[in-house]
């Protein structure tokens, strides 16, 4: 029983699905929302470093790292602006997040 | 053989505990079980080969992400059970989105397998004769510095918007002003008092 490819991108598939669905599943808790938007990333890490291993090429994992960067610095702005948001409002519901609109 | 009971041991573990973070009733268990995610997807990686992608997935997401969401959850004073009152009217587009994504992707997964006939192993994307880090580094340092210092800009950015959006300064708080310390004169600070002998200082 070999493993291949295939058994990765399934799991990524999976992995990205369920953060999509976490985000309507929790539609209202910020702190949800933004922990799925961390598994859709990871999904995306997983296809990214199966595929480097699959194409014998060191740039998928190269581009992993980015992501990677790229998704704690999106956790710590996001919560930044939550904690900010917090302070101002007391509460974190995402339908009360309309001060910007004009 | 191992290899294989390996990667469903840890794919399984993932899926199951991914699916524990979106529905978990007390966000610090979300918090843990996302950390468990990121252990099992690490395992993955060495799977891979890629073992210091896994070691940096560990040390910046279980280390640092994780333990923000935790301070976080734990710091805001949140009644997380209203939050999950009319979720439900999102479930249904929820749902159909989730299942859409999932066929496609499975799909594509699919139509590539076939074509692909037998699936090939996978092995590690570095020469057998270095290391994953050695490897990395003799890239990452080269063809890829741009990108590398981007990266560093990109996290300097988000450090400074951090600092930025949670400073605050509140009003009545006693600091020190040192300039102000430094430069009191002694005219400021003593007063002389001519006390007549027998009266006090009535």
């Amino acid at each position: 029983m070999e493993i291949g490819l295939v058994h990765y991108l399934f799991v990524a598939a999976a992995l990205f699905t369920i953060g999509c669905f976490g985000i309507f599943a929790n539609a209202k808790n910020v702190i949800i929302i933004l922990m799925s938007i961390e598994l859709i990333l990871l999904a995306v890490n997983i296809n990214l470093v199966a595929f480097s291993a699959y194409l014998q090429n060191l740039e998928g994992q190269v581009f992993a790292m980015i992501v990677l960067t790229v998704a704690a610095a999106e956790a710590a702005v996001g919560l930044a602006i939550l904690v900010t948001y917090f302070r101002n409002r007391g509460s974190i519901a995402v339908e009360d997040i309309n001060q910007m609109r004009g | 053989m191992l290899a294989a009971i390996a990667f469903y041991a840890l794919a399984a573990v993932a899926v199951i505990s991914a699916l524990a973070v979106i529905t978990a009733r007390n966000p610090v268990h979300s918090v843990l079980f996302l950390i468990l995610t990121f252990f099992m997807s690490a395992g993955l990686f060495v799977l891979l080969g890629a073992e210091f992608l896994a070691m940096l997935l560990i040390v910046v997401y279980v280390g640092a992400v994780a333990v923000l969401f935790l301070f976080v959850v734990m710091m805001l004073d949140v009644d997380f059970a209203e939050l999950k009152q009319g979720v439900i009217s999102y479930l249904p587009i929820g749902i159909v989105v989730a299942v859409a994504l999932l066929a496609e992707l499975g799909l594509v997964a699919s139509v590539s397998m076939q074509a692909q006939g037998a699936p090939i192993a996978l092995a590690p994307a570095q020469p057998s004769e270095i290391t994953n880090a050695e490897a990395i580094g003799q890239v990452l340092y080269t063809d890829y510095l741009l990108v590398f210092q981007l990266a560093g800009l990109v996290l300097l950015v988000a450090m400074i918007g951090a600092i930025v959006l949670t400073l605050r300064h509140r009003p009545g708080v006693k600091k020190q002003d040192i300039a102000a310390q430094v430069g009191r004169k002694r005219s400021e600070g003593v007063e002389l008092k001519d006390i007549r002998p027998g009266q006090g200082l009535g």
